[in-house]
């Protein structure tokens, strides 16, 4: 069957748009009631001549911290905390381009193959300039072999997977992770289309 | 155990929507991905999304004209009704439309706005949401806003227009759209609008319905919006 309507066409947030999806706060994802380790994500977003994007909204999507995600279609017998929603919205500072994100490491989701994903975190990225959003991941540089396994990380091109995994800052407590998200160059962040 | 519903959703119409680069909007030329996507086989991360739970936490706040003090703000009063559809024309129940604009002088009450001297109107600031029924139908009220200047290309004036954010049931169905109004006279120079391709760009246009209408109180306009829709039988996979 064809679609019968057409798909409404996607525009930019513009520069307002924290007026109503940038509340203050909701960089922080609290721990829930299964517990976790808490994390820090952070690092710069930046454009195509490397100036950092003053204005750019992060959308956090991730599993509990048992893998469970907060939908109706996860349906699985795992503990979840109706109170995680699993949902952030991160924005960059003005004046540094800046995100910080707060949350509690994901668990291990299923993938469509019958094995297990490794922990990570979508992000939807949208902004001035910005006329469709762009998707990616962020993965984690201490879960070495559950990277190895994962269908999505290693679908991509090897050279290009360290754009997506958030490296683990030395002794930093609680752990911290940066990674910086950049448009065009050889560097580019890699985006999926979902 | 029980397994998680692992849904199939058709394809983003990339050829539906904006080009990522559009250099007659200049602020996309820097923003804008140099390679292509890489396209993935979707997991329960990309199926499922923070659209039900944030919605099921989000209230009514349908209002825009009152919803800053009690006060009436000033302007012209609209309403804004219609449906919340997936591409097979299924109503999209109990999703959240979160909603962001300028004031009827085309002022946003925003920090950032400090270039353009028209009026803040105190009884009005601009946001709002409204959550979708069972059969994916929303309806708010606010005064329609007025065109403002930018500074993309000698007087540049954006439409009127309204912000309307989609959440969804899945991730891979985000949406921001903007809706603007038919006849209005900047459509056709402003470089944001004309980035969405001719055959879907008047898609974002609301029409005029007098059934919406109310009469001696403000009058009705019909927009609906269309996401991606599942695809509804193992087939239809395996064609994708």
């Amino acid at each position: 069957m064809n679609p019968t309507l057409g798909q409404t066409p996607s525009q930019t947030v513009g520069p307002f748009y924290s007026m109503r999806l940038g509340e203050d706060g909701q960089n922080v994802i609290p721990t829930p009631a299964e517990g976790g380790e808490r994390i820090v994500i952070t690092g710069r977003v930046l454009d195509g001549d490397r100036h950092h994007i003053e204005d750019a909204l992060l959308e956090v999507w991730q599993a509990n911290p048992v893998g469970r995600f907060n939908h109706p279609d996860d349906r699985r017998e795992l503990s979840l905390d109706p109170t995680f929603t699993g949902f952030a919205r991160v924005m960059t500072d003005f004046e540094t381009g800046i995100y910080r994100l707060e949350t509690v490491r994901p668990g291990r989701a299923p993938d469509p193959e019958g094995g297990m994903q490794a922990p990570h975190i979508s992000l939807i990225i949208q902004g001035r300039g910005m006329l469709n959003p762009v998707f990616t991941r962020v993965y984690f540089s201490d879960e070495i072999e559950a990277n190895k396994d994962d269908g999505v990380l290693q679908a991509v091109p090897e050279e290009r997977r360290p754009t997506i995994i958030a490296e683990l800052e030395p002794g930093s407590d609680p752990k911290t992770f940066r990674l910086d998200i950049r448009f065009q160059g050889e560097d580019e962040t890699v985006f999926f289309d979902v | 155990m029980t397994e998680p519903i692992i849904r199939h959703y058709g394809p983003r119409a990339y050829s539906d929507h904006p080009p990522f680069r559009y250099p007659e909007y200049k602020s996309t030329i820097k923003r804008s991905p140099d390679h292509d996507l890489l396209k993935i086989v979707a997991t329960l991360s990309e199926t499922t999304g923070p659209g039900p739970a944030w919605s099921e936490v989000s209230v009514e706040d349908a209002d825009l004209t009152t919803n800053a003090t009690g006060e009436p703000a000033l302007g012209e009063r609209i309403i804004v009704t219609g449906h919340v559809l997936d591409e097979y024309g299924h109503g999209v129940p109990r999703t959240v439309l979160e909603i962001w604009q300028a004031n009827s002088a085309g002022r946003y009450a925003h920090w950032r706005e400090t270039a353009f001297p028209a009026p803040l109107d105190p009884n009005f600031i601009g946001v709002g949401q409204c959550i979708t029924g069972e059969d994916g139908e929303y309806r708010f009220i606010t005064i329609k806003p007025g065109p403002y200047p930018w500074g993309n290309h000698p007087n540049a004036w954006r439409p009127s227009h309204i912000h309307i954010s989609v959440l969804g049931p899945a991730l891979g169905q985000r949406l921001v759209t903007q809706m603007y109004f038919e006849g209005d006279p900047l459509l056709d120079l402003d470089p944001i609008y004309l980035a969405a391709p001719p055959h879907s760009r008047e898609r974002m246009i609301a029409r005029y319905d007098h059934d919406v209408t109310t009469e001696n109180w403000a009058l009705g306009y019909r927009f609906d919006i269309v996401l991606r829709g599942e695809l509804s039988t193992l087939e239809e996979v395996d064609e994708e």
